[in-house]
This record gives C-alpha cells, structure tokens and sequence, in this order.
C-alpha cells in the first residue's frame, strides 16, 4: 500500500486492510465492531479519501529516496527500532496465567445487546463527547472547505 | 501494521497518502484493543474502540477539508511544498 505512487490504487488496497481486518474482529467474536468496521472505515471514510484524490487529482510524486539518500538511513532507523520495541513487548514479555481465553464471556461480550447497554449506562457521558465532536468536526469541515483564506 | 504506517508517515509526499498512513496507524491499535477485549472477555475494550473510530472518521473529515483548503491556495498536495507554517 505504502509503495504505490498512485494514490487511487494504494487507497483501494486500504480498503482491503480494513475488510481483512474486519474478518480479524470476527474471528475475536467482535461482530458489532466487526460490522462498524465495515460500514464505517471501509465504506464511508474511505469514499471520502477516494473523492479526494479524484477531486484534487494530485500530481505524480517524485521518488523520495531517489533524492535525499541520507534520510533514508535515520528512516530505516527509525522504523526498525520501532518494531523491535513492539516484537520484544509482545513476544518476550512474561505471559501472566490471568490472560486465559474465556470463549464464552467473550462471545458474549462481543454482541450488540451488550455493547449497548454498556454504552448508554456506564459510559453515556463518553458517547454523548463523541456525538459533540462529530457535531464539531462536521461543522469545522464545512467552514474550512467553504473558507477562502487571503 | 503499526511500522507499515510509521512507514507510510515518513516516507510519503501526498498528504492524502500521509492521512491514510494515519488510518492504518489508529486500525492496528484499535487491533490490540479488540484482542485484549475478546481475551479477557471484556466489553470495555470494544466499546473504546468504538470512540476511537468515532474520533478517526472526526479527523479524517476535519483534514481532508485542510488538504482541500490548502490545495485551493497553493495547488498542491506535496507537503514538501506546503511551508506557510516556516517562520
């Protein structure tokens, strides 16, 4: 995805991370995130990105590397050190007993009926934030798009 | 997933490709979050994860209406080139 210069086909190949992901979520027994997954991320944010890219129509992109070779070390440095701290925290840490797969509580815990009780009463005052930023952020993206500044 | 995007982030000149790169980052922590939910057959981590997409889909609209803004002025998406911000 990250090696395609044009950014239609990388974004198509995003859409297949988000569905590959969603049978992830399944497999876990998270079927309501699974399904949210699916409409949200691979349906709705990413015909946004796509009607983007079409709209704006952006310009081929050099090749990075082709001119700055000096960064391409401090990158791969990065990015290497990166991974082994995420490798090392995952495999080599000390797996403790508690962390057992309770297959039943979990199938459970994955259902739609579960999830919203669980929102509207513990965690009501979060969802109700959530609304209000979407509100926010729906309303900041239309002045910014409709704005001409200078 | 998480240094694919890091990746993605870094190396990419197309602001739109940089956002995506952003998308993936948030996907494969909302990943671990699920993981740790169905182990510990637990609703909490599930419902975060449902704020987190609440907050993603926010900030994927906000910036793509900068992209767009910003492409309106200087006809580009290239963040080399976008150094208003440059004192």
């Amino acid at each position: 995805m990250i090696t395609r210069p044009n950014p239609v086909i990388s974004a198509l190949f995003l859409v297949l991370n988000f569905a590959a992901l969603a049978g992830l979520y399944l497999i876990l027994n998270a079927q309501f995130i699974a399904v949210a997954q699916v409409i949200v991320y691979a349906g709705a944010i990413m015909v946004f990105f796509l009607f983007v890219i079409m709209l704006l129509n952006p310009e081929k992109e050099k090749r990075f590397f082709e001119e700055r070779p000096k960064l391409r070390i401090f990158i791969v440095m990065i990015v290497v050190l990166i991974l082994v701290q995420l490798v090392y925290m995952i495999f080599l840490s000390r797996p403790s007993n508690e962390l057992t797969r309770e297959a039943a509580r979990s199938v459970e815990a994955g259902t739609i009926e579960n999830i919203g009780r669980e929102m509207f009463t513990n965690y009501v005052l979060p969802f109700e934030a959530a609304g209000y930023l979407l509100l926010a952020a729906t309303i900041g993206a239309l002045v910014l798009a409709k704005k001409k500044f200078e | 997933m998480f240094s694919v995007g890091i990746v993605g982030v870094l190396t990419r000149r197309n602001a739109i490709v940089v956002f995506m790169c952003v998308e993936l980052m948030l996907n494969s922590a909302n990943l671990t979050l699920i993981t740790f939910s169905s182990y510990l057959g637990d609703v909490t981590g599930q419902l975060f994860v449902f704020f987190v997409m609440a907050v993603a889909a926010a900030e994927a609209a906000v910036g793509l209406a900068i992209i767009i803004a910003i492409f309106r002025n200087k006809l580009t998406v290239n963040i080399d080139e976008i150094n208003i911000l440059k004192w």
